[in-house]
């Protein structure tokens, strides 16, 4: 029994991880007749707090609450596992990686997400306008737009060979790597770290 | 003015991506079980690190294979999985006959799906992750999450000027 707590609050290999994910798409289907997608979630916030007579938001979102419910369940997932399983050990990162990123300024490598951006002091200064409120807008304006996300698109679309799922993940690679090498040295430059 | 009309008769959100199809519907305790399958992934989300920021970065410059095997293994047991309802033409939990809607090709795709990327790389997240980023203890996070709904948001209001 301790052998298995210790081996579950070791970081888990991919071929666990990845499994488990995938099975999220049978699970919810068979449970309830649910396609698998998480974005949506913040369309049917958007639905139950300010639909302002738009069209797009202008439907029953109650009879999709499970979703809601679902991501609230994300949440708690969250929670248990950083206060209960958590790793003992800091993360690692590639080092080639932890090389171009202490290139651009950062320093901590400790923790899931780099302490130098994602705290509370940085929220109203530029870093924060970038980080948080540039990248948040980014998120939820494009995969609305895209009509999906890596759960909706990645996972569900393409698990169900649908091809427009197929070009959305296509051009999510595209826009990830093109942040990553071409805007973010200059976002770091310019706000600084 | 068509869409408003069309939308209200139907009671059904525009090309939603993670539609309800089950007739029958669920309130209260019947949504508990949605609840255990979202504290398990997000659990999932946490132990395998998908979260963190680094493993993003790693992916993104090619430096590590992990985010490629969680997404890859994960798309294939996916696609088994379906193939395996398909085939043998199992029921819910209900007994309703299972429905997946198809996805229709929009422009959106592409320029919506570049912009998430963009995105994706300098949050770290997609929406998933973001719940459990917060859920995690970096709670600042729900200020991207509140402009990400904020983005959502925007893109409702705008959604008929842009190119689709």
């Amino acid at each position: 029994m301790e052998q298995l707590l210790i081996w579950i609050k070791q970081p888990w290999p991919w071929y666990v991880a990845g499994p488990i994910i995938g099975l999220t798409v049978p699970a919810l289907l068979l449970l309830g007749n649910k396609s698998f997608g998480i974005s949506s979630s913040l369309r049917h916030m958007c639905a139950a707090c300010f639909p302002a007579k738009i069209p797009f938001f202008t439907y029953n979102w109650k009879k999709e609450n499970w979703n809601l419910v679902f991501v609230l369940g994300i949440m708690i997932g969250g929670f248990v596992a950083a206060v209960l399983l958590s790793n003992p050990d800091s993360i690692v990162v590639a080092e080639r990686t932890q090389e171009d990123l202490k290139a651009l300024g950062i320093t901590d490598f400790h923790n899931l997400l780099p302490v130098d951006i994602f705290n509370w002091e940085n929220l109203f200064t530029l870093k924060g306008l970038v980080f948080f409120v540039l990248g948040g807008f980014m998120v939820g304006f494009g995969t609305r737009y895209a009509g999906g996300c890596t759960s909706g698109h990645a996972i569900m679309g393409i698990s169900n060979l649908q091809w427009p799922s197929l070009v959305a993940t296509i051009f999510f690679m595209v826009g990830g790597f093109v942040m990553t090498h071409l805007i973010l040295p200059l976002l770091i430059t310019w706000v600084g770290l | 003015m068509e869409l408003v009309e069309k939308n209200t008769k139907n009671q059904q959100p525009i090309d939603c991506e993670a539609p309800n199809m089950q007739a029958k519907g669920e309130q209260g305790l019947a949504l508990l079980k949605y609840l255990v399958v979202g504290i398990l992934f997000g659990i999932v989300f946490v132990k395998a690190e998908i979260i963190s920021w680094f493993r993003i970065q790693e992916m993104f410059r090619l430096q590590s294979f992990y985010m490629y095997g969680v997404i890859g293994s994960a798309i294939l047991v996916g696609l088994v999985s379906i193939q395996l309802i398909k085939r043998f033409n199992l029921k819910t939990i209900n007994g309703e006959a299972i429905h997946i809607p198809k996805k229709e090709f929009r422009k959106g795709q592409i320029i919506g799906g570049f912009i998430f990327g963009l995105g994706w790389a300098l949050t770290g997240a997609c929406p998933g992750p973001l719940f459990a980023q917060i859920g995690s203890g970096f709670t600042v996070v729900a200020v991207t999450l509140l402009s990400a709904v904020a983005g959502t948001w925007v893109y409702g209001r705008f959604m008929d000027k842009l190119p689709n």
